[in-house]
């Protein structure tokens, strides 16, 4: 089973969208949703929840006040002051280091376990699908990303699928560090613009660090052709193999706010033409027969 | 004043905003890219970059002579960052949280602290417009130390803006917490509204006013309209979609300096910010 990530660097540059165009392509398939801070694939995808599980990862300290002696013990460890003088916990700023807890000579610390998600099994139109809501302002975001891809591996594994499809989060930390491991390749869809290409040029290297084979299309290539071409000739110079062009075509957006793929929008389109070949390597490129 | 600008969604314009109503104004202005993890700011600001610092965060170093191998580090770490195996203790710099529990449980007083490179911070100055910003290193999995080190060059006499990172969890947290105002910069698609909830989420969290600017206003539909309607979010400002703008942002260029217009545009936007600010202050007092 090979398992495909998308990602960008920058956000905005069309990853969803362009993994839901491949749900149309490819075959035997399962999807992943790895964008958990913000997903938005199941917006195209109308899953059908068959399984659903809390995510329970990290603690937060909480001071029970009726055994506080207010030592300041906890207050002089935190280091995210995140124990005010009232000897309450903020918990967005509690870091779940748990030091508090371990030294509060009075006991008088909790530490529970937190909630911070959830995750679901859900059908799809398009085959099975794991996908995940990582609670607002939550940390674990990369654990959270692991579960899913594991989740979706089994699945797919499972179901005797060739292939696993993963939306992969923006940016170069944690949930994309988590995004990457084990992954047999990466698409990273750019944008021609001098974000888009300093942006890709930092996820290559990323990608590069490690180890995963890289695949590179620059989407809204007409917008700026000669930022477009610089990005493919960074992309050759590192390994990275360049696979095409989609021009700026609104049916992306057009075929969003209909939560369909753009195939299901309009297959002759020009962006879905470019997209199809685009997909013809990716398939061809993972072995895919 | 501190304003944060943030979306929930990527590449919905946080930065066009942010270098553009920056460069508008004429006051003791700073822009802090915060957007560590993929900074763009600069690359429209083009500031002359006057200094580089490299940033750390602590993270255990184990000396062997006095360790007893009691295990006591390993029990504390919630972050499997310190482990003992056999006769030596393992410390995966990568994992650790800082938080110097493992220093402070050591009976043997064997264990100190290095850094760990989190990236670096550069700042400088475009004409009287202070900048600064994060770079987080390629391979440095956790940016919100290094986005609280940027939030360190806040002034306190400056109006303070900050570019945030897309998404909704702990880096964006840390960009805007303790902000005067969130302006939040969306577009009207189905994924538009969907990040926007939740970045609406985080900031109510947080107890922070709020506004709306949808960019590529004219290029989705009406359903974040009618969101921000319902929810008494301010729509604060629109910006059309034209191609000469996608154009200009494209090559790294201000769109107040190919298309003047938009400065008195995004000079209204911060007044009306500042309006809804001392409003909230006035009618704390």
């Amino acid at each position: 089973m090979k398992e495909l990530v998308i990602i960008s660097g920058k956000g905005g540059t069309g990853k969803t969208s362009m993994l839901s165009a491949f749900a149309s392509l490819a075959k035997n398939k399962a999807l992943c949703d790895a964008d958990v801070d913000a997903a938005d694939l199941h917006l195209i995808m109308n899953p059908q929840i068959i399984e659903q599980h809390d995510f329970d990862s990290g603690h937060t300290a909480f001071i029970n006040q009726d055994k506080c002696t207010q030592c300041g013990r906890c207050r002089d460890l935190c280091r995210w002051n995140a124990i005010d003088e009232n000897y309450t916990v903020d918990s967005i700023a509690c870091e779940g280091c748990g030091v508090c807890y371990y030294f509060c000579p009075e006991g008088a610390i909790d530490f529970p376990l937190n909630t911070c998600g959830e995750w679901f099994i859900s059908k799809t139109r398009f085959g099975p699908m794991a996908h995940a809501s990582l609670g607002i302002a939550e940390e674990n975001s990369g654990k959270l990303v692991s579960l899913i891809r594991q989740e979706g591996k089994k699945i797919a594994e499972r179901e005797n699928l060739d292939l696993l499809l993963t939306d992969g989060p923006p940016g170069v930390g944690c949930p994309v560090i988590a995004s990457l491991g084990g992954a047999s390749a990466v698409l990273i869809v750019a944008e021609p613009t001098v974000s888009g290409r300093h942006d890709m040029e930092r996820v290559a290297e990323l990608a590069a660090f490690f180890k995963v084979p890289a695949m590179i299309c620059v989407n809204k290539f007409d917008l700026n052709p000669e930022q477009g071409k610089a990005i493919e000739d960074y992309s050759r110079e590192r390994n990275v193999k360049v696979i095409g062009r989609i021009p700026f075509d609104p049916v992306f957006t057009k075929a969003m706010v209909q939560g369909k793929t753009i195939f299901e929008f309009d297959g002759n389109s020009e962006g879905s033409n470019a997209v199809r070949d685009i997909w013809n390597k990716v398939s061809r490129s993972l072995e895919l027969e | 004043m501190i304003i944060s600008i943030a979306s929930g969604k990527g590449g919905t314009g946080k930065t066009t905003v942010a270098t553009n109503m920056a460069l508008s104004l004429q006051a003791d202005v700073q822009i802090l890219d915060c957007d560590v993890e993929e900074p763009n700011a600069h690359l429209f600001i083009k500031p002359i970059i006057e200094d580089v610092s490299t940033m750390y965060t602590p993270v255990p170093v184990v000396d062997m002579e006095k360790c007893n191998l009691c295990g006591e580090c390993q029990k504390i770490c919630q972050f499997k960052a310190i482990i003992v195996v056999g006769e030596t203790v393992l410390t995966f710099p990568e994992l650790c949280h800082s938080c110097g529990g493992c220093m402070e449980v050591c009976p043997q007083k064997a264990i100190t602290e290095t850094g760990r490179e989190l990236g670096i911070i550069e700042r400088g100055k475009r004409n009287g417009l202070e900048f600064v910003h994060g770079k987080l290193r390629i391979g440095e999995a956790m940016s919100p130390p290094l986005i609280r080190k940027v939030r360190e060059y806040a002034r306190s006499g400056a109006l303070t803006i900050i570019d945030a990172p897309p998404g909704t969890s702990c880096p964006v947290i840390a960009a805007i917490k303790g902000a005067d105002f969130v302006l939040l910069v969306t577009e009207p698609t189905p994924f538009g509204l969907h990040d926007l909830k939740l970045a609406v989420g985080a900031v109510n969290l947080l107890g922070i006013p709020c506004g709306l600017v949808i960019n590529r206003s004219d290029m989705g539909d009406d359903r974040v309209r009618e969101y921000a309607d319902n929810e008494g979010i301010p729509l604060l400002m629109e910006i059309p979609f034209d191609r000469r703008i996608a154009e200009c942002y494209s090559r790294g260029d201000m769109i107040i300096a190919a298309m003047p217009e938009w400065k008195e545009r995004f000079k209204e936007l911060y007044h009306k910010i500042e309006d809804i600010v001392s409003g909230k202050k006035s009618i704390k007092s």
